[in-house]
């Protein structure tokens, strides 16, 4: 049986796939420009804003904090966020509702907010290092989405395998890391992707804690603007762009991305 | 190997609701009895109490020797078949049959001889390489059985293991449990719902009501004698008809209802009867008849159903509602009046409450 795609909804398709692609297009467009200002269509080819990405140290210094600030942040929230998740959902009878609100509050405070409050708290109070305050913020920014994507999972896990498997002789905690987390993949991996792509696209937190010597590849980008509008600006979104898509398709190849559409 | 379970006192409280009152049970070695009851009753918590995934606010368990009372649930050594199966959905059938063995660190050719032998036992040998996903109920429940039967443990339970399976399929896999728990003589705890397969099955059945065991008994006596008005209404005596005696003739006695209706028993076929008491009957045990000399309870017909080996009647002595059923041969209509006989054998002499 062959079913007719009505014109009206192909037309609206591409409508809608032009306007989420279109600035896309553009901007790798224009940072293949051989000009010394931002434009599209490009005017003449050209990969040495790539290049000069890599000439400007701040750049570089920032790539590499901005992938560790995702990487470690990311990895903190899941040690902190699965646990937390299994026991919202493990307890769901007895523990009050508000609780699993409370872990999803910082999603709902304006990010401008929570990056002041650090800052005050962390950096100005306590006075942790820059890198750590910025450590600290992109681990509470991502760990709600952390919580939220594997607690999802967790609903819909049978938690009587747990207990068939205590049944039969597995301690608890044991028991956690052979059979619930094996059964959580999907989410966790859900909630990797998610995590990293939120902490490595963050301005609002990052702009408060960023200080002297270390910034994140999206700050430092503001940075460059104020002084130059440059396709250098163009080539370092494409290259966010490209991280975040190589992070897909690495994910992809090693876990299998269909898991974590399922 | 097989030992037996002793629940002595056991009281437990979810929160500030007591579940369990003062509940004491004991299941011999190699013995299965069931406890049977409507959701709420307590006979789950029962089940997780031993299990080890509750712990009682007072009382004590134990298996053979061993106080299970305090002791973590991954140490309790007990077979748990579970409503929804429980198969770990990531690993394979043999994987499943063989993670008990793995506990009990046996070694890995020893692992799959045995879980092999076991599926073979349960005639799945030919799916141990699948995953739980691509098993229908009945074959997952046959996994879920093999898994728990392979740690050979002394003690078995059930929750309910057959409530998701279609009606066929229940009868065949109750027939099949049954086997399997008596040839390995293990001592097993059967918890459902559905009386035909606690009766069936079991030993022993314990009837449960608000956290209490109502009476515990072979099914044959919980069947034909219950002990109080609860056990008789749930095993289906439908009637239950307040009497005081008020004349006795040698092995007759006549009794009279609240109303002032009287009928006539016979303690030959009833056994003695008190001067005060409750006569449960089932349907079948009262017989209508339009023998105006019958002995019995006069009532009014109301409305008539057909159960295909009978006729049923909603009738009405005085203030009391009963369910009476008569011949197919003569057919009654609403209004009759009549003569309800009890036939001793579908009648039980209770005391009252």
């Amino acid at each position: 049986m062959s079913t007719r795609i009505h014109p009206v909804l192909i037309f609206f398709t591409v409508l809608i796939y032009i306007f989420l692609l279109g600035p896309l297009v553009i901007i790798f467009g224009a940072a293949l420009s051989d000009t010394t200002y931002l434009t599209f269509p490009p005017q003449g080819l050209t990969l040495r804003w790539f290049e000069n990405i890599w000439n400007i140290s701040a750049f570089r210094r920032t790539i590499v904090t901005s992938l560790q600030m995702a990487f470690l942040g990311t990895f903190i929230a899941l040690i902190i966020g699965i646990p937390a998740a299994y026991a919202l959902n493990r307890h769901r009878v007895t523990l009050p509702a508000s609780l699993s609100t409370l872990f999803v509050l910082p999603i709902l405070v304006p990010e401008i907010v929570i990056g002041f409050s650090l800052l005050r708290s962390v950096t100005v109070e306590a006075g942790v290092p820059v890198w750590y305050a910025l450590l600290i913020g992109h681990t509470l920014l991502v760990l709600p989405y952390v919580i939220r994507v594997v607690s999802a999972s967790l609903a819909s896990f049978d938690f009587s395998i747990e207990e068939a498997a205590i049944s039969l002789g597995s301690p608890p905690a044991k028991t956690f890391f052979t059979i619930v987390l094996p059964n959580i993949r999907s989410g966790m991996i859900a909630a990797f992707i998610l995590s990293f792509i939120t902490s490595i696209n963050d301005v609002s937190i990052s702009l408060f804690l960023t200080g002297p010597g270390i910034s994140t590849l999206p700050i430092q980008l503001l940075a460059h603007m104020e002084q130059f509008f440059d396709p250098t600006i163009a080539s370092v979104s494409v290259v966010l762009m490209l991280l975040t898509i190589l992070v897909m398709v690495i994910v992809e190849r090693t876990l299998g991305l269909a898991i974590v559409a399922k | 190997m097989t030992q037996p379970l002793i629940i002595e006192n056991i009281t437990a409280h979810y929160g500030t609701t007591k579940v369990l009152e003062n509940l004491s049970l004991s299941v011999a070695e190699g013995e299965l009895v069931s406890l049977l009851g409507a959701s709420g009753c307590g006979k789950t918590t029962t089940l997780r109490l031993v299990a080890g995934f509750l712990q009682p606010t007072s009382g004590t368990i134990t298996l053979g020797p061993k106080n299970l009372t305090r002791l973590a649930a991954h140490q309790r050594d007990i077979g748990l078949v579970f409503q929804n199966y429980a198969l770990f959905p990531h690993l394979t059938v043999r994987e499943n049959v063989a993670f008990g063995l793995k506990q009990r660190k046996f070694g890995g050719t020893e692992r799959l001889k045995r879980a092999s032998a076991m599926l073979d036992r349960v005639g799945l040998a030919h799916l141990a390489d699948r995953l739980p996903g691509e098993l229908s109920g009945g074959q997952k429940q046959r996994v879920a059985l093999a898994r728990a039967l392979v740690i050979e443990p002394p003690l078995l339970m059930f929750d309910e293991p057959l409530s998701n399976l279609d009606a066929k399929l229940r009868v065949d896999m109750r027939v099949e449990i049954r086997q399997l728990q008596r040839a390995n003589g293990t001592t097993a705890l059967y918890v459902t719902h559905d009386q035909e397969e606690a009766f069936s099955i079991s030993d022993r059945v314990a009837i449960m009501h608000q956290g209490r065991i109502m009476q515990l008994d072979t099914p044959e006596v919980l069947y034909q004698k219950p002990a109080n008005a609860f056990v008789a209404n749930f095993v289906g005596f439908e009637n239950l008809l307040a009497l005081s005696v008020t004349a006795r003739d040698g092995a007759l006695v006549t009794a009279q209802t609240g109303d002032g209706a009287l009928m006539t028993l016979s303690q030959d076929q009833l056994g003695a009867i008190p001067d005060r008491f409750l006569l449960a009957t089932r349907a079948d045990g009262l017989q209508v008849t339009t023998d105006p000399a019958a002995p019995g309870l006069t009532a009014t017909l109301g409305l008539r159903t057909y159960l295909g080996r009978a006729y049923q009647y909603q009738a009405k002595a005085g203030a009391l509602a009963l369910v009476a059923n008569g011949p197919l041969s003569q057919p009654l209509d609403q209004g009759a009046v009549v003569t309800l006989t009890p036939n001793p054998e579908q009648c039980a002499i209770l005391a009252p409450e």
